[in-house]
Protein backbone atom coordinates (compact mmCIF):
# COMPACT_ATOMS: atom_id res chain seq x y z
CA UNK A 1 0.00 0.00 0.00
CA UNK A 2 2.62 2.30 0.75
CA UNK A 3 4.63 1.20 -2.39
CA UNK A 4 1.51 2.28 -4.27
CA UNK A 5 1.21 5.72 -2.51
CA UNK A 6 4.65 6.38 -3.36
CA UNK A 7 4.47 5.71 -6.82
CA UNK A 8 1.37 7.77 -7.62
CA UNK A 9 3.07 10.42 -4.90
CA UNK A 10 5.71 9.87 -8.17
CA UNK A 11 3.82 10.76 -10.90
CA UNK A 12 1.93 13.54 -9.53
CA UNK A 13 5.55 14.97 -8.88
CA UNK A 14 6.35 14.23 -12.15
CA UNK A 15 3.14 15.37 -13.81
CA UNK A 16 3.89 18.59 -12.14
CA UNK A 17 7.67 19.03 -13.20
CA UNK A 18 6.06 18.56 -17.25
CA UNK A 19 3.20 20.96 -16.37
CA UNK A 20 5.82 23.15 -14.77
CA UNK A 21 7.97 22.91 -17.83
CA UNK A 22 5.51 23.20 -20.62
CA UNK A 23 4.36 26.35 -18.80
CA UNK A 24 7.48 28.20 -19.10
CA UNK A 25 7.51 28.00 -23.12
CA UNK A 26 6.03 31.42 -22.58
CA UNK A 27 8.59 33.97 -21.07
CA UNK A 28 7.39 36.77 -19.28
CA UNK A 29 7.94 40.05 -21.43
CA UNK A 30 10.55 41.58 -18.87
CA UNK A 31 12.73 38.36 -19.79
CA UNK A 32 12.44 37.64 -23.18
CA UNK A 33 15.04 39.37 -24.46
CA UNK A 34 13.43 41.86 -26.33
CA UNK A 35 11.65 44.16 -24.23
CA UNK A 36 14.03 46.93 -21.81
CA UNK A 37 12.47 45.73 -18.47
CA UNK A 38 12.98 48.94 -17.55
CA UNK A 39 10.49 50.96 -19.98
CA UNK A 40 7.90 51.93 -17.85
CA UNK A 41 5.14 50.47 -20.73
CA UNK A 42 5.86 46.81 -19.91
CA UNK A 43 3.93 46.50 -17.35
CA UNK A 44 0.74 46.99 -19.02
CA UNK A 45 1.10 44.99 -22.05
CA UNK A 46 -0.78 41.28 -22.09
CA UNK A 47 1.96 38.50 -20.74
CA UNK A 48 2.08 35.81 -23.91
CA UNK A 49 1.21 33.25 -20.73
CA UNK A 50 -2.27 34.25 -20.27
CA UNK A 51 -3.10 34.84 -23.69
CA UNK A 52 -1.76 31.69 -25.32
CA UNK A 53 -2.11 29.22 -22.28
CA UNK A 54 -5.79 28.72 -23.63
CA UNK A 55 -5.06 27.84 -27.09
CA UNK A 56 -5.00 24.56 -28.93
CA UNK A 57 -1.07 23.84 -27.84
CA UNK A 58 1.49 23.11 -30.26
CA UNK A 59 5.03 22.10 -29.63
CA UNK A 60 6.98 24.70 -32.15
CA UNK A 61 6.57 28.11 -33.02
CA UNK A 62 4.13 30.36 -30.34
CA UNK A 63 3.25 26.70 -29.26
CA UNK A 64 -0.38 27.52 -30.67
CA UNK A 65 -1.86 25.47 -33.18
CA UNK A 66 -3.06 28.83 -34.90
CA UNK A 67 -5.49 26.97 -37.71
CA UNK A 68 -6.87 24.78 -35.37
CA UNK A 69 -7.75 27.70 -32.99
CA UNK A 70 -9.07 29.75 -35.96
CA UNK A 71 -11.16 26.46 -37.01
CA UNK A 72 -12.28 25.72 -33.18
CA UNK A 73 -13.32 29.34 -32.38
CA UNK A 74 -11.12 29.26 -29.77
CA UNK A 75 -10.00 33.03 -31.69
CA UNK A 76 -12.01 35.02 -33.67
CA UNK A 77 -9.56 37.39 -35.40
CA UNK A 78 -11.27 39.80 -37.17
CA UNK A 79 -11.02 39.57 -41.10
CA UNK A 80 -11.39 43.26 -42.45
CA UNK A 81 -10.91 46.87 -41.44
CA UNK A 82 -12.50 48.94 -44.10
CA UNK A 83 -13.22 46.48 -46.96
CA UNK A 84 -16.45 45.43 -47.90
CA UNK A 85 -15.49 42.71 -49.93
CA UNK A 86 -16.51 39.16 -48.29
CA UNK A 87 -13.47 37.08 -47.23
CA UNK A 88 -12.94 34.45 -49.73
CA UNK A 89 -12.30 31.16 -48.90
CA UNK A 90 -10.81 28.43 -51.02
CA UNK A 91 -11.25 24.82 -50.27
CA UNK A 92 -9.48 22.97 -52.47
CA UNK A 93 -6.09 21.10 -51.98
CA UNK A 94 -2.52 21.17 -54.22
CA UNK A 95 -0.08 18.50 -54.43
CA UNK A 96 3.45 19.64 -54.77
CA UNK A 97 6.70 18.07 -55.48
CA UNK A 98 5.20 14.82 -57.15
CA UNK A 99 8.78 13.89 -58.38
CA UNK A 100 11.14 14.27 -55.58
CA UNK A 101 11.86 12.03 -52.79
CA UNK A 102 10.22 13.41 -49.94
CA UNK A 103 6.66 12.55 -49.17
CA UNK A 104 4.47 14.21 -51.36
CA UNK A 105 3.59 18.16 -50.26
CA UNK A 106 -0.12 18.96 -49.40
CA UNK A 107 -0.71 22.55 -49.57
CA UNK A 108 -4.24 23.31 -48.12
CA UNK A 109 -5.92 26.33 -49.40
CA UNK A 110 -8.17 26.80 -46.96
CA UNK A 111 -5.70 27.00 -43.88
CA UNK A 112 -4.08 30.05 -45.73
CA UNK A 113 -7.19 31.66 -46.93
CA UNK A 114 -8.53 31.71 -43.63
CA UNK A 115 -5.36 33.78 -42.67
CA UNK A 116 -4.64 35.58 -45.94
CA UNK A 117 -5.77 37.13 -48.83
CA UNK A 118 -5.24 35.80 -52.45
CA UNK A 119 -3.20 38.53 -52.84
CA UNK A 120 -0.80 37.64 -50.25
CA UNK A 121 0.55 35.27 -52.52
CA UNK A 122 -0.64 35.32 -55.84
CA UNK A 123 1.16 36.38 -58.14
CA UNK A 124 3.97 37.85 -56.57
CA UNK A 125 5.11 34.82 -54.80
CA UNK A 126 3.09 31.69 -56.58
CA UNK A 127 1.53 32.13 -59.99
CA UNK A 128 -2.03 30.43 -59.88
CA UNK A 129 -1.85 27.94 -61.74
CA UNK A 130 -0.56 24.29 -60.44
CA UNK A 131 2.88 23.19 -62.42
CA UNK A 132 3.79 26.52 -63.06
CA UNK A 133 5.75 27.38 -59.99
CA UNK A 134 9.08 25.87 -59.45
CA UNK A 135 9.57 25.33 -55.56
CA UNK A 136 12.96 24.66 -54.14
CA UNK A 137 13.69 23.85 -49.94
CA UNK A 138 16.98 26.21 -50.41
CA UNK A 139 14.85 29.06 -51.11
CA UNK A 140 12.29 28.51 -48.68
CA UNK A 141 15.02 27.99 -46.03
CA UNK A 142 16.49 31.55 -47.03
CA UNK A 143 12.63 33.12 -46.64
CA UNK A 144 11.45 33.19 -50.23
CA UNK A 145 8.23 31.72 -51.31
CA UNK A 146 6.58 29.26 -48.38
CA UNK A 147 9.67 30.81 -46.03
CA UNK A 148 8.41 34.40 -46.18
CA UNK A 149 5.70 33.33 -43.59
CA UNK A 150 6.81 29.87 -42.43
CA UNK A 151 9.88 30.10 -40.49
CA UNK A 152 9.00 33.17 -39.25
CA UNK A 153 5.34 33.40 -38.12
CA UNK A 154 3.90 29.98 -39.31
CA UNK A 155 4.79 26.99 -38.09
CA UNK A 156 8.85 26.79 -38.46
CA UNK A 157 10.91 24.73 -41.07
CA UNK A 158 12.01 22.17 -38.89
CA UNK A 159 8.75 20.29 -39.53
CA UNK A 160 8.98 18.79 -42.59
CA UNK A 161 6.26 16.66 -42.28
CA UNK A 162 3.71 18.71 -41.74
CA UNK A 163 4.09 19.68 -45.35
CA UNK A 164 5.43 16.65 -46.78
CA UNK A 165 2.54 14.33 -45.26
CA UNK A 166 1.60 12.35 -48.67
CA UNK A 167 3.14 8.80 -48.45
CA UNK A 168 4.73 8.70 -52.45
CA UNK A 169 2.43 5.80 -53.44
CA UNK A 170 0.37 8.39 -55.84
CA UNK A 171 -2.73 10.52 -55.33
CA UNK A 172 -4.82 8.03 -54.19
CA UNK A 173 -3.22 8.26 -50.78
CA UNK A 174 -4.33 11.34 -49.94
CA UNK A 175 -5.37 11.69 -46.41
CA UNK A 176 -9.00 12.37 -45.81
CA UNK A 177 -9.52 15.85 -45.39
CA UNK A 178 -8.42 17.19 -42.02
CA UNK A 179 -10.08 20.41 -40.81
CA UNK A 180 -7.41 21.95 -42.60
CA UNK A 181 -7.98 19.61 -45.77
CA UNK A 182 -10.72 20.30 -48.89
CA UNK A 183 -11.65 18.86 -51.91
CA UNK A 184 -9.87 17.24 -54.18
CA UNK A 185 -6.81 18.07 -55.02
CA UNK A 186 -5.08 19.52 -58.23
CA UNK A 187 -1.68 17.93 -58.83
CA UNK A 188 1.05 19.82 -59.67
CA UNK B 1 45.58 3.46 -18.71
CA UNK B 2 48.68 5.12 -16.56
CA UNK B 3 47.64 6.89 -13.30
CA UNK B 4 49.05 10.26 -15.14
CA UNK B 5 47.09 10.25 -17.62
CA UNK B 6 44.02 9.08 -16.08
CA UNK B 7 44.83 12.22 -13.69
CA UNK B 8 44.78 14.56 -16.55
CA UNK B 9 41.64 13.10 -18.54
CA UNK B 10 40.19 13.00 -15.00
CA UNK B 11 41.00 16.96 -15.20
CA UNK B 12 40.44 17.78 -18.58
CA UNK B 13 37.56 16.16 -19.03
CA UNK B 14 35.10 18.08 -16.55
CA UNK B 15 37.48 21.16 -17.76
CA UNK B 16 36.67 20.63 -21.71
CA UNK B 17 32.51 19.85 -20.70
CA UNK B 18 32.35 23.03 -18.79
CA UNK B 19 34.28 24.92 -21.69
CA UNK B 20 31.85 23.16 -24.00
CA UNK B 21 28.76 24.71 -22.15
CA UNK B 22 30.47 28.11 -21.69
CA UNK B 23 30.56 28.67 -25.23
CA UNK B 24 27.06 27.40 -26.20
CA UNK B 25 26.39 30.34 -23.77
CA UNK B 26 27.46 32.83 -26.22
CA UNK B 27 25.20 31.59 -28.97
CA UNK B 28 22.53 34.27 -28.83
CA UNK B 29 19.42 33.13 -26.92
CA UNK B 30 15.51 33.12 -28.99
CA UNK B 31 14.25 33.86 -26.34
CA UNK B 32 11.71 35.97 -27.52
CA UNK B 33 7.96 34.69 -28.31
CA UNK B 34 8.03 33.08 -32.14
CA UNK B 35 7.76 35.85 -34.30
CA UNK B 36 8.07 39.16 -32.30
CA UNK B 37 9.20 42.17 -34.90
CA UNK B 38 11.72 44.75 -33.21
CA UNK B 39 11.52 48.15 -35.02
CA UNK B 40 14.28 50.55 -35.09
CA UNK B 41 14.91 51.74 -38.27
CA UNK B 42 14.24 55.27 -37.14
CA UNK B 43 13.40 54.99 -32.94
CA UNK B 44 16.68 55.30 -31.12
CA UNK B 45 17.61 57.76 -33.51
CA UNK B 46 14.61 59.74 -32.55
CA UNK B 47 15.42 59.13 -29.14
CA UNK B 48 12.95 56.68 -27.90
CA UNK B 49 13.33 52.93 -27.57
CA UNK B 50 12.58 50.68 -30.34
CA UNK B 51 9.22 49.14 -31.05
CA UNK B 52 8.49 45.51 -30.38
CA UNK B 53 5.25 44.52 -32.46
CA UNK B 54 3.95 41.00 -31.26
CA UNK B 55 2.33 39.01 -34.18
CA UNK B 56 1.39 36.32 -31.68
CA UNK B 57 -0.81 39.47 -29.64
CA UNK B 58 -2.02 40.46 -32.98
CA UNK B 59 -3.36 37.33 -34.84
CA UNK B 60 -5.60 36.40 -31.96
CA UNK B 61 -7.32 39.49 -33.03
CA UNK B 62 -6.47 40.16 -36.56
CA UNK B 63 -6.11 37.53 -39.59
CA UNK B 64 -3.15 38.50 -41.41
CA UNK B 65 -4.56 40.13 -44.25
CA UNK B 66 -5.86 43.10 -42.18
CA UNK B 67 -2.40 44.57 -41.99
CA UNK B 68 -0.94 42.78 -45.08
CA UNK B 69 -3.40 43.59 -47.81
CA UNK B 70 -5.57 46.47 -46.08
CA UNK B 71 -3.06 48.18 -44.39
CA UNK B 72 0.09 47.74 -46.97
CA UNK B 73 2.55 45.88 -44.51
CA UNK B 74 5.01 44.20 -46.79
CA UNK B 75 5.76 40.75 -45.47
CA UNK B 76 9.31 41.65 -45.04
CA UNK B 77 11.37 42.62 -41.93
CA UNK B 78 12.94 46.47 -42.85
CA UNK B 79 10.84 46.84 -45.94
CA UNK B 80 8.19 48.78 -44.28
CA UNK B 81 8.78 52.70 -43.91
CA UNK B 82 6.73 53.73 -40.72
CA UNK B 83 6.76 57.29 -39.71
CA UNK B 84 4.96 58.46 -36.64
CA UNK B 85 3.43 61.12 -38.67
CA UNK B 86 1.70 58.45 -40.89
CA UNK B 87 0.52 56.33 -37.94
CA UNK B 88 -0.98 60.10 -36.73
CA UNK B 89 -2.29 60.28 -39.86
CA UNK B 90 -4.38 56.97 -39.46
CA UNK B 91 -1.73 54.93 -41.18
CA UNK B 92 -0.28 51.61 -40.83
CA UNK B 93 -0.50 51.32 -37.38
CA UNK B 94 -2.60 54.34 -37.27
CA UNK B 95 -5.89 52.65 -38.34
CA UNK B 96 -5.98 50.83 -35.28
CA UNK B 97 -3.87 52.66 -32.96
CA UNK B 98 -6.26 55.96 -32.74
CA UNK B 99 -8.13 55.41 -29.20
CA UNK B 100 -11.30 53.85 -31.17
CA UNK B 101 -9.46 50.43 -31.74
CA UNK B 102 -6.56 50.43 -28.97
CA UNK B 103 -4.45 52.60 -27.73
CA UNK B 104 -3.29 56.09 -29.70
CA UNK B 105 -0.51 57.00 -31.12
CA UNK B 106 0.29 59.18 -27.52
CA UNK B 107 0.86 56.60 -25.80
CA UNK B 108 4.98 56.31 -26.71
CA UNK B 109 5.95 53.80 -24.28
CA UNK B 110 3.44 50.99 -25.01
CA UNK B 111 4.92 50.48 -27.91
CA UNK B 112 8.33 51.85 -27.61
CA UNK B 113 8.92 49.18 -24.98
CA UNK B 114 12.44 47.16 -26.60
CA UNK B 115 15.81 47.22 -25.30
CA UNK B 116 18.25 49.84 -26.49
CA UNK B 117 20.68 48.72 -29.24
CA UNK B 118 18.95 45.88 -30.84
CA UNK B 119 18.91 45.79 -34.57
CA UNK B 120 15.63 45.47 -36.62
CA UNK B 121 14.58 42.07 -37.09
CA UNK B 122 12.24 39.30 -36.66
CA UNK B 123 12.74 37.19 -33.21
CA UNK B 124 12.36 34.25 -31.59
CA UNK B 125 14.05 31.07 -32.89
CA UNK B 126 12.68 31.53 -36.36
CA UNK B 127 15.56 30.11 -37.76
CA UNK B 128 16.10 26.60 -38.46
CA UNK B 129 19.87 26.22 -38.53
CA UNK B 130 19.47 25.85 -42.38
CA UNK B 131 21.54 27.61 -45.07
CA UNK B 132 20.59 30.69 -44.40
CA UNK B 133 22.70 30.41 -40.79
CA UNK B 134 25.75 28.49 -42.38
Amino acid sequence: MDSLRRSIGRVLALATITMACSAANWLPLESDGVHDPTAPGVKHLQQPAEALKVLPPDTTGNHVRWVEALEKGAINPRDRLFSKAPTQIREDDILLNLNGGMPIVRFPHRAHTLWLDCGNCHDHLFKAKAGANKFSMFAILQGEQCGVCHGAVSFPLTECSRCHSVARSGPSRVPAASPGGGAAPATR
Amino acid sequence: MSRRRATRLGVLGPAALLFAAASLDFVPHAAAEYADVVLNKRAEREGVRPVVFPHWFHRIRFRCKVCHSELGFKMRVGSNDVLMSDIIDGRFCGACHNNQIAWGPERCDLCHTGKPGLPSGIYGGHETGGPGRW
